[in-house]
């Protein structure tokens, strides 16, 4: 209760409040990010209401709020996206007495929108919330800067692509098949990345998983045993041997000697040598394999 | 309010979930326990104040611990708040109990036995689960934050709520999952959560009533020292610096010393120009009163989601032939840090991981320079390491024998992409895409000069986890589903157990019936193990 009642008669009631200084500029007025599809799905809320709010917001509230909610720079008390009256919202029960009554001492005034209108607000600012609170429903914005030329001598000349690739054999079509943001992704990384969200740790595991990777067993008796590799550790290493039968051997430290080839290394050991130009014009142009 | 919090709290008692009790013997923590951890306990989030994890304990050592054998394995079942049990909580012991936390449960568990006596659920809530890393003891309880933003104090002898009080509020995007940490009559918690550019605090409250004895924000207010690392005290007051790891405490200096998270918007800086104090920083507090007493910022204006949470180990070392109390913290942005720790005064700054290109070297005070060419960009950014960091809040460990700290690191890129270039932008204002792992390792860092002494390269991948170290000879870490001993002097394998996950918590280490111990959490599960008994 202590911070509740608090935050309620406090911090962020004071987040519906209005500054009815005229012209403010800035903040929300540049608006690169309204909430995106992804967060409309994820946040179920109701496209049409969606809509129609987004309407009624940029019309009756935008100008002190600004066009994204996210309020005035440096005028916390007019930031809907983090209001208690927002993130708890439901179905407009928290937001239409504010709403409709205003808080005339405090500059906000009252407004002539319908029971259905604030409802239809209420929804579009409970997605502009739910966008700001869940990374995974960013978007992405321009990936294209590159230049394409560039990307092609820098596929051909020092980033020896060519070596293993061809734009006209298994790259053919690759820019109809994936977002320009996807494309960055997968050729930087074939074994992970692509469209990944945050916390890139995780890809030590990806990339250690690949199915792509081969090991070559060496016994003490010589023999050898090769092919697609399952595991790994210090204690352990397994495969799918010739005929497709799965092999385990236990390892003693150099016991039996392990090699791991992995045809996809070169994309690790490049990521050292790229500079962010090369990227980007790299993706350029792959792009424009059609 | 504390009072109506109570009351709210008895109200929820109903909802409460406590299983059947077989009533332990009363046990008392005191404050000479936590000063002074006898053998047979493990009291504290650390195991004692100064966050090494180096037992002293020699039974189990490097000639015998090929004999190390599973005593028990329990599973744990979770309560009615319907979330997964997760252990990333160390065991604490007390008087032959084991106490240890998931998120929305507490349990007691029979050390020798691994057989649970009680078990605490919390009610269903809507807040995050992304981890609940322990208790605090204190006296006869137990205290633990809960997903939904408040803190519970448990009866250590049934598991009973003795009373809850509001932390935070969850609805604004805090997660509440540090493990409390009790220095004197105070009960430090701390908090998380960057989506919502929530002011960032730590706070104390009376282990007796809930009562907030103080709360110090992390981020300054106007006209207070810091302020002018920000353009405005709007940004200050919304950039977030949380506190969800514990620190490590100083009792001749009183000192609380602990890491603080990245600065918010996450990604996208163009709102907070400058370094952005107290983020990414160590902080050295007044227990008694909040006050920051020193500071230091690991990484100045941080952009990559690098939180300076790990671990803030306290050594007794020698720096060029002098003896000094210094503090040492391997850092998320891939740095290694030593500090004297009686004033804050930086020691040396040295790269844990290779090829990193984010900053443009490192000024006069050992900090990292950042690089405005390597902050997310709308078209993306290649940064090493990823937003994971080269390590993360898992605890190191250094060894007083081997003069070496613990690490586990990886070396993962990531592009990092600018996603809101709003003037005003809020949350993570930016995404980050990994781009490859060149894998992780264990180093042994001597920390007089910063530089691994020897590395042990995982061979099917691998970064930070949990360390332990004892006087046995013996450094413990998990890979993978395994536990692992190594000999600490030089990364040798000693021996081995696998377990049905990856160890997820912090192995502990302690005396039981004149027996040493070692324990460890991994997902749902605790496991003992011990040296085989000789057959009579």
């Amino acid at each position: 209760m202590r911070y509740l009642s608090t935050a309620l008669l406090g911090v962020s009631l004071s987040a519906v409040f209005c500054i009815t200084a005229a012209a403010q500029t800035g903040s929300g007025e540049k608006a690169a990010i309204a909430a995106t599809e992804a967060a409309l799905r994820a946040s179920k809320e109701d496209a049409a209401q969606v809509t129609r709010g987004a309407k009624l917001f940029a019309d009756n509230c935008a100008k002190c709020h600004g066009a994204t909610a996210k309020g005035m720079t440096g005028k916390d008390n007019t930031d809907l996206v983090r209001s208690l009256y927002v993130l708890e919202d439901e179905k407009g029960i928290l937001l239409t007495p504010p709403i409709k009554n205003g808080f005339p001492d405090k500059g906000m005034p009252s407004s002539n929108l319908t029971d259905a209108e604030i409802k239809d607000v209420a929804a579009w600012l409970r997605l502009q919330a739910y966008g700001a609170g869940h990374r995974v429903t960013y978007s992405f914005l321009d990936i294209l800067t590159g230049d394409p030329k560039k990307g092609e001598a820098y596929f051909n000349g020092p980033g020896k692509c060519g070596t293993c690739h061809s734009a006209t054999g298994d790259l053919k079509g690759i820019g109809n098949r994936y977002s320009p943001q996807q494309l960055q992704g997968h050729w930087l990384s074939p074994g992970g990345g692509r469209g990944g969200r945050g916390r890139g740790a995780a890809a030590a595991a990806t990339s250690v998983g690949r199915a792509t990777r081969t090991v070559t067993v060496t016994l003490p008796n010589g023999q050898t045993v090769s092919g697609p590799l399952d595991h790994i550790d210090d204690f352990n290493v397994a495969l799918h041997d010739s005929t497709g039968a799965y092999r385990s051997f236990t390892r003693n430290g150099d016991v039996p000697k392990v090699a791991i080839n992995d045809p996809l290394k070169v994309h690790v050991d490049m990521l050292k040598t790229y500079t962010d130009a090369d990227i980007h014009n790299v993706t350029a142009y792959l792009v424009t394999l059609k | 309010m504390k009072t109506m919090t109570k009351l709210s709290t008895s109200i929820a008692a109903a909802a409460l979930f406590v299983s059947l009790v077989p009533r332990p013997a009363s046990a008392q923590v005191t404050k000479e326990m936590l000063l002074h951890p006898p053998a047979d306990s493990w009291p504290t989030f650390f195991g004692d104040y100064s966050a090494r994890r180096f037992s002293p304990l020699k039974e189990i050592n490097s000639t015998n611990v090929q004999n190390l054998s599973l005593e028990w394995a329990t599973r744990f079942t979770p309560g009615p708040a319907g979330t997964g049990v997760n252990i990333k909580s160390p065991a604490l012991l007390v008087n032959g109990i084991l106490y240890f936390t998931s998120p929305n449960n507490g349990w007691a568990a029979d050390a020798r036995t691994g057989r649970e006596l009680w078990h605490y659920g919390y009610p269903p809530n809507t807040g995050n689960t992304n981890g609940n890393r322990g208790f605090g003891y204190y006296g006869n309880w137990l205290y633990m934050e809960t997903p939904d933003g408040n803190l519970v104090c448990l009866n250590a002898a049934d598991g009973k709520e003795r009373w809850k009080v509001r932390i935070t509020d969850a609805k604004l995007d805090y997660t509440t999952t540090a493990a409390p940490i009790v220095v004197g009559n105070h009960i430090i918690v701390g908090v998380g959560g960057d989506h919502l550019d929530n002011p960032g605090f730590i706070e104390s409250v009376d282990p007796e009533t809930g009562a907030t004895q103080w709360k110090t924000n992390t981020t300054p207010r106007k006209g207070e020292p810091g302020i002018e690392t920000w353009p405005d005290e709007y940004a200050a007051a919304h950039a977030t610096g949380q506190t969800w790891i514990p620190g490590s405490y100083d009792p001749e200096l009183n000192l609380y010393i602990f890491g603080t998270g990245n600065p918010n918007p996450v990604m996208a800086e163009q709102s907070r120009k400058g370094d952005n104090l107290y983020t990414c920083s160590i902080l050295a507090i007044n227990p008694d009163t909040g006050k920051i007493v020193w500071y230091y910022q690991a990484t100045p204006h941080d952009t990559h989601d690098w939180d300076s949470t790990e671990s803030v180990i306290m050594i007794d070392g020698v720096i060029n032939g002098k003896p000094r109390k210094l503090v040492a913290q391997a850092n998320r942005n891939g740095y290694f840090y030593v500090l004297d720790r009686t004033n804050g005064e930086h020691i040396l700054t040295q790269p844990m991981i290779e090829g990193m290109n984010w900053n443009l070297g490192l000024n006069a005070k050992g900090q990292p320079i950042p690089n405005p060419a390597k902050y997310p960009k709308p078209d993306g950014a290649l940064v090493l390491p990823a937003s994971g960091g080269a390590t993360s809040w898992v605890s190191a460990s250094f060894s007083p024998e081997t003069n070496l700290f613990y690490v586990g690191v990886s070396r993962t890129w990531s592009m990092y992409y600018q996603t809101d270039t709003d003037d005003h932008p809020e949350g993570y204002g930016g995404v980050d895409s990994s781009s490859g792992s060149e894998g992780g390792s264990l180093l042994a860092i001597d920390y007089r000069t910063g530089k691994a002494a020897w590395k042990h390269d995982w061979p099917g991948g691998g970064g930070a986890s949990h360390m332990l170290t004892t006087a046995g000879h013996l450094l413990f870490t998990g890979n993978g589903n395994n536990i692992i001993a190594f000999d600490p002097a030089n990364g040798k394998i000693l021996w081995h157990a696998g377990l049905m996950a990856g160890p997820s918590n912090g192995m502990t280490t302690y005396m039981l019936d004149g027996r040493q111990h070692l324990l460890v959490g991994a997902g749902d599960s605790l496991y003992s193990f011990a040296l085989n008994k000789p057959v009579r």
